[in-house]
Formats: C-alpha cells, sequence, structure tokens
C-alpha cells in the first residue's frame, strides 16, 4: 500500500508544466520569425541543361544506347538489332530512358486521347534539389556555376535518403552489392575537358534532346511557343552551341506549359509536351521547393544552436533545482515526500 | 545508499537461451548482407529504398527507447521525483534501445565504411535533417552511458568517482532530455521534404511535434511496460500506484497529439480525407482508436488502478505511436513508381534478432547491476 506520501501530478500542475515548454517553443517560433523562411535556391547565371521537345523525340532511344557507352554501363540489346537498348526503367545501368506513353488506338502522335508520345527520364538537375538538401555528408551536391547535381561516391555513405526523397525517382542505388554507390545522370561533366557535352543531346537526330546554357534553352523555348502549330521551321540539334539545326519540319501542337519551368522551384531539364506532363509520368509540383519546407523547420529550430543553447540551459536549471540533493549527497535516495507544491 | 539493487537470478534460462538463438540467427543473415549487399536479404528497391531496417529498427525503435526521456523529463524538469525509483530502469531500456538502434543503422547504410563522415565538420551537411537525427542520437547514447555509469560505479565499489560523477551528472542529465526532444522531433521533420509523395493525412509541417509528442507518449507507455513485465519475470512487487498517478500525464500527452493532430488537419480542410473509406483512411482511424483507447482508459479512476488495464493502456499506445511512425514512413509513402514493398523473411528475421539482443541484454544487465528499486518503497503493491 502507499505510504509515501505522493502527490499526484494535477491536470493543473501538467497545464503549468506543458505551458512552460510551449512558452520555450513560442520562443522558438518568435526566433524563428527573425530567421526567416529558407526561400528557394536561385538558379546559377551559368546554369547549363537539358531542353527535351516530345514532340520532336521519335523514339529511337539512340539517347540511351549513347548515355550508356558514355557514362560505361552495359548495353541492353537484341542480337539482331545491336544500335536499340531495350531498357525501359532506370536503373544503376540506365542513367536515362525513353518512356512512351499511349492511349487507345495509337493513332496519332502527341495526341492526349488515342495517341502516344514519348518522354525522357532523367536526372531533372533541380534548382533546389531535394537530393542535394538531404544528404547528411554533401556526397550530392549543386555544381555553384554549371548547377549540375553530383555525386561523390568517397562521401557517400549510402543512406539513399536522396533516392527516398526525389519526387521525380531518378537517383539509383546497388542493392546487389556489397560495396553500393548511387548511380545518377550528371549531365555527362566528366566529358567536358574533352569539349564534349551531354551524350543523350550529343547523340539526338532530331534535336529532341538539346544541350545548352538554361538561359539558351529558354529563348528557343520562347521562340517555340511564338510558332504556329503546323508552321514549317528549323530546330537547334545537338547543342546550342554548335549552331546545327534539322531539316524543316513542321511545328507540333504544344501543351501551353513548360515543364521544369517553376516545378519544385525549377529545373535545369525543360521540358515541351503535346499531351499533359502527368500523362508522361511527371509529378504535378509545387512552386515552393520541398527543400525549402524542410530547410525553413530546420533553421527555425536550429539557427545558430541558438534555441537548443537555450533549451540547454533552462533544462540545466531545471535539473539543478530539482535534482540537486540527489546529486550532491551519497547517493539517489528515494525522493519520498518530495515535489509537493511546485 | 543507493536507492537500486539488481534483480539477481540465474542468466542462463530457457528464455535467455531461445533469445540467443535469435540474435545467433540474425547475425548469420546479416554476414549474408556485409557479403552479398542488401538486396540479398531484404526487399528493399528503389521505389521503397527504406525498409523495416530503417522504420521498425530506428524510427521506431529508438521511440520505444523513449522512456528514459519520458522518465527524465517529468522527474527533473517537472520536479515529480516521487517517480524517481522508475527513472533508472527506464534508462537502461533506452541505453539498449538506443544503442542497438545506432548499431542497426550499420547494417542499412550501404556505405557504413564512410558512416564517421555525418560527424566530421566539413563532411558532414547541416541543412539535412539527417544529419541532426544522426548527430543527436550519436551524441545521446553518450550521454545515456555516462548517465547509467553510476550503475556501474556501484556494482564495482568505485565510490569516490561515482561523487565526482555526480557533481557533473546535472548537465548530462539535462543534455538527455535536450537531445532526445531534438531528434524524435526530426525524426518527423524528416519526412516533410518528401512532399506529395506522403499522403495529406501524414504530410505536415508539424511532423515535428505530432513525432516529439508522441515520442515522449511512448515513452511513458514503454516504462508502465517495462515495469509490469518486470515485475512478472523477475517476481517483483506490482508498481500499479506509482504507474497509475503516472498516467495521469501519459493521457494529458495523448490528448495534446489528438489536439494538434485534428487541429492541424481541420485548419488545412484535410479532414475529409479521413472519410474517404481507402486503405489509409482507415489506417488513420486504426491509429486514433489507438490513441483514444487509453485516453479512454486514463479518464476512469478504475482504469489508473487496475494493474490489467495500465498495461492495456500502455499496449494501445505503444501500437498507435508505432503504427503512426509505420504509416508516416512507409504505408502512407508512395513514391508514385508502381513498386511495392513488403519485409523478406530474413529481413523480418534480422529486425526480430536485434529486438532480442535487446532484451537479453536487459536480462543480464539488471539480473547483475544495480537497476531496479530496492522493494522497501512502500509506493509499490504486492504481486497477485
Amino acid at each position: 500500500m502507499a505510504s509515501t506520501p505522493v502527490n499526484r501530478l494535477s491536470r493543473r500542475d501538467f497545464i503549468r508544466g506543458a505551458a512552460g515548454s510551449c512558452a520555450g517553443i513560442a520562443a522558438a517560433g518568435g526566433a524563428a520569425d527573425e530567421a526567416e523562411a529558407r526561400e528557394n535556391n536561385q538558379i546559377s547565371p551559368d546554369a547549363v541543361g537539358l531542353l527535351f521537345d516530345s514532340t520532336l523525340c521519335v523514339g529511337c532511344k539512340a539517347c540511351v544506347t549513347a548515355c550508356k557507352i558514355a557514362n560505361d554501363r552495359p548495353l541492353d540489346t537484341p542480337a539482331d538489332k545491336p544500335y536499340l537498348d531495350q531498357t525501359t526503367h532506370l536503373s544503376p545501368a540506365a542513367l536515362n530512358v525513353i518512356k512512351m506513353y499511349s492511349d487507345g488506338t495509337n493513332e496519332v502522335k502527341d495526341r492526349e486521347t488515342d495517341g502516344f508520345a514519348f518522354s525522357k527520364h532523367s536526372c531533372m538537375h533541380c534548382v533546389d534539389a531535394s537530393c542535394v538538401s538531404v544528404c547528411p555528408v554533401t556526397a550530392l551536391q549543386k555544381e555553384p556555376k554549371s548547377g549540375v547535381v553530383t555525386y561523390d561516391k568517397d562521401a557517400c555513405i549510402g543512406c539513399r535518403y536522396c533516392v527516398a526523397s526525389c519526387a521525380f525517382r531518378i537517383p539509383k542505388f546497388d542493392y546487389d552489392k556489397p560495396f553500393p554507390e548511387i548511380h545518377k545522370c550528371e549531365l555527362c561533366r566528366h566529358l567536358w575537358d574533352e569539349g564534349k557535352f551531354s551524350a543523350c543531346a550529343d547523340a539526338c537526330p532530331t534535336g529532341a534532346t538539346l544541350y545548352g546554357p538554361v538561359s539558351e534553352l529558354k529563348a528557343e523555348i520562347k521562340r517555340r511557343k511564338t510558332l504556329a502549330p503546323g508552321e514549317i521551321t528549323q530546330f537547334p540539334r545537338r547543342s546550342t552551341e554548335t549552331g546545327e539545326l534539322t531539316g524543316k519540319v513542321p511545328v507540333a501542337t504544344y501543351v501551353d506549359h513548360v515543364y521544369g519551368e517553376t516545378e519544385g522551384g525549377g529545373t535545369q531539364m525543360l521540358m515541351l509536351s503535346g499531351v499533359p506532363f502527368e500523362k508522361l509520368g511527371l509529378p504535378t509540383l509545387p512552386e515552393r521547393s520541398y527543400a525549402a519546407i524542410s530547410e525553413t523547420i530546420q533553421h527555425t529550430i536550429y539557427k545558430g544552436l541558438v534555441v537548443p543553447v537555450l533549451a540547454l540551459a533552462g533544462l540545466i536549471f531545471a535539473v539543478r533545482k530539482n535534482a540537486g540533493e540527489e546529486l550532491e549527497g551519497e547517493g539517489l535516495k528515494e525522493h519520498e515526500g518530495e515535489g509537493t507544491g511546485t | 545508499m543507493s536507492g537500486y539493487t539488481s534483480a539477481g537470478g540465474k542468466l542462463v534460462t530457457p528464455l535467455t537461451v531461445f533469445l540467443a538463438a535469435l540474435v545467433l540467427v540474425a547475425g548469420g543473415l546479416l554476414a549474408v548482407r556485409f557479403i552479398y549487399g542488401i538486396g540479398a536479404v531484404t526487399n528493399i528497391n528503389d521505389g521503397y529504398t527504406w525498409g523495416i531496417w530503417v522504420v521498425i529498427d530506428i524510427v521506431i525503435g529508438t521511440a520505444f527507447a523513449c522512456g528514459g526521456f519520458a522518465m527524465a523529463l517529468l522527474v527533473y524538469v517537472f520536479n515529480r521525483g516521487q517517480y524517481h525509483p522508475l527513472v533508472r530502469p527506464a534508462l537502461l531500456a533506452s541505453l539498449f534501445g538506443y544503442t542497438l538502434g545506432g548499431v542497426a543503422v550499420m547494417f542499412d547504410l550501404g556505405r557504413y565504411w564512410n558512416f564517421w563522415h555525418i560527424m566530421w565538420p566539413g563532411k558532414g551537411q547541416p541543412n539535412s535533417v539527417m544529419f541532426e537525427v544522426a548527430v543527436c542520437i550519436a551524441a545521446y547514447i553518450v550521454v545515456m552511458w555516462i548517465e547509467f555509469a553510476p550503475a556501474f560505479l556501484e556494482r564495482f565499489g568505485k565510490r569516490g568517482l561515482r561523487q565526482r560523477l555526480n557533481k557533473v551528472l546535472f548537465v548530462f542529465i539535462a543534455l538527455g532530455v535536450l537531445l532526445p526532444a531534438m531528434h524524435q522531433s526530426s525524426l518527423g521533420t524528416m519526412m516533410v521534404v518528401f512532399g506529395h509523395q506522403l499522403h495529406g493525412l501524414w504530410q505536415t509541417q508539424l511532423l515535428p511535434l505530432l513525432f516529439l509528442v508522441s515520442a515522449i507518449a511512448m515513452g511513458f507507455s514503454i516504462v508502465v511496460f517495462d515495469a509490469t513485465i518486470a515485475a512478472e519475470g523477475f517476481k517483483r512487487p506490482r508498481e500499479t500506484t506509482i504507474l497509475g498517478q503516472m498516467s495521469v500525464v501519459l493521457r494529458w500527452t495523448l490528448v495534446l497529439f489528438l489536439v494538434v493532430r485534428f487541429a492541424d488537419l481541420a485548419l488545412h480542410g484535410k479532414l475529409n480525407l479521413i472519410f474517404v473509406g481507402d486503405f489509409l483512411s482507415l489506417m488513420f482511424l486504426i491509429e486514433t482508436a489507438l490513441f483514444v483507447l487509453p485516453i479512454a482508459i486514463l479518464f476512469t479512476a478504475a482504469g489508473r488502478r487496475s494493474a490489467r488495464l495500465l498495461f492495456v493502456s500502455g499496449i494501445s499506445m505503444l501500437l498507435a505511436g508505432s503504427l503512426y511512425r509505420l504509416d508516416a514512413y512507409l504505408i502512407a509513402f508512395n513514391p508514385g513508381d508502381q513498386s511495392t514493398y513488403f519485409p523478406s523473411l530474413p529481413e523480418i528475421l534480422v529486425t526480430v534478432g536485434i529486438f532480442a539482443f535487446e532484451i537479453l541484454a536487459y536480462i543480464v544487465f539488471a539480473r547483475s547491476l544495480p537497476v531496479l528499486h530496492r522493494i522497501e518503497p512502500a509506493n509499490a503493491t504486492p504481486a497477485e
């Protein structure tokens, strides 16, 4: 039976204690207002990227093969068609794939109903990338000038937060290797020293995938948007900087949206299409980047460690006050009758 | 004199042998994992790259290990000294829960040999929520071993050292409240960056607060659970009276969780998602029911006085918090790429082995070190 005068923690006590805690949280919140929300990261003026125009893509998959060769990945080609890589999904062996949207009778290219369209899937090189924000060891970084999202296996701990957080499901992990790595497109930056650029754009015969500074890609998008459907024009091919043009072809009808302009804070891969982008398997994303939302919370609580240090000071004060006897005495006595009427 | 004693008794029993066998099985499977890769043992994939080794072993496992946190909060911050007898056993359970969680991380990390990068200035990346979680958990494990050191020092008669440690122990007790508050909330923040991939009933910027409050509730519940099991297992008097008093705090913690959660859903106009009638709305309702049951029990005097009902509410709360975490990390997470995940048998056996090791170590420590409070204090009722 209870003979020790234990006093139960009344509701009033609890609320009082909770109010104290809440005051702490509110103080933290006040500090947060001053710390301000973390805005979306801004694009580098020298950022490079890709323009993928689904209406120009004929699904030849030359880019898939070229990407594999440039990045030293095993080809998956049938014996009778050594040029046609069959890969349909991103994996450690495939950093770039072409997928097809098809509906009903598949009669007309770039039409949503009874039509078909192609889409390219590779790293979007987000301006404010989740993978960069979540990586606990800077293995994934934004190259400051080009804006390429780079991966450094020597830094990586293999936690796969990047794999889990990517809204585009891009980073891939070696599940069947004892010494695994993350695999993703880095825009073939390893070829820059040779004067080359992204192999997918380099190999694209129709100009569907075009490499260049994002500013020039955006200018080209603007030009395409001013063209009337059916109008005959030439498109830049391979890179905006090589000056090459396709043959004369009619302009398709575009949906009124440039994917990657605002999605998740913008991406350095920009896309045009004749069918809605969600049909191409691309997520609908808010303009505010998820990384900015997440980091706002972290910075609110941890900026300059002000809140944790204040909290620790308060806790030390409370513990000293409440556990003083116990710690100064010989040992841990029972706190009989203690704690009354706080 | 210390208020604590060891439980005594034999270390080799059918239970400890069985637990040791489970640990050995897990050890063998882990050897396969380290030789052939994570995929050789688990079903994780690029859609669901975090399986139960992350969600159960670490996210749920460390919440189960929040007893030390909850008791320290109650005893030292809310100044409820009468609950002191529960502090050291709770701390021991937390010590093992977290230490094992820290070890379990190594099984799941693909490039585990680089793990130290996260703690290394210039290599760690403070914007990452995982950075905060990892640094805090690592620090907390060290702090808990220091907090627990008096048990060793008493056992081995190092009185002088014990007294010197006592002079600075308050700093570590304070850290022992701050650090779990930081990383348990961050475990919630971890999911914020997943955006639309996490279902609207779980995705909110209040995830850190909800994870923190539910971790504290789970901490109190595990103390109720452990004390009941220890009373049976070590043939000691029950702690019903003191647990009943503590459950007053537990019920308000639970109410706080539900108020925050529903207010947040209402504020964002998402209450309708509860009644959609699909699988996830059902999971939400099950979670809520598991939170409501202990509240209903603990608001009755009879419920707080009954050892059985206290135990039931403790279990219900642990299930509620576990399901909430499982939903937030796995079930309500949809990468949108048609991938699916269900743990493989070897994957489950590794998790089982980790928990078996935890229980085994707890038994060994409790039987050989002064962990359980002395029986004389009369705030315990005799076992029925």
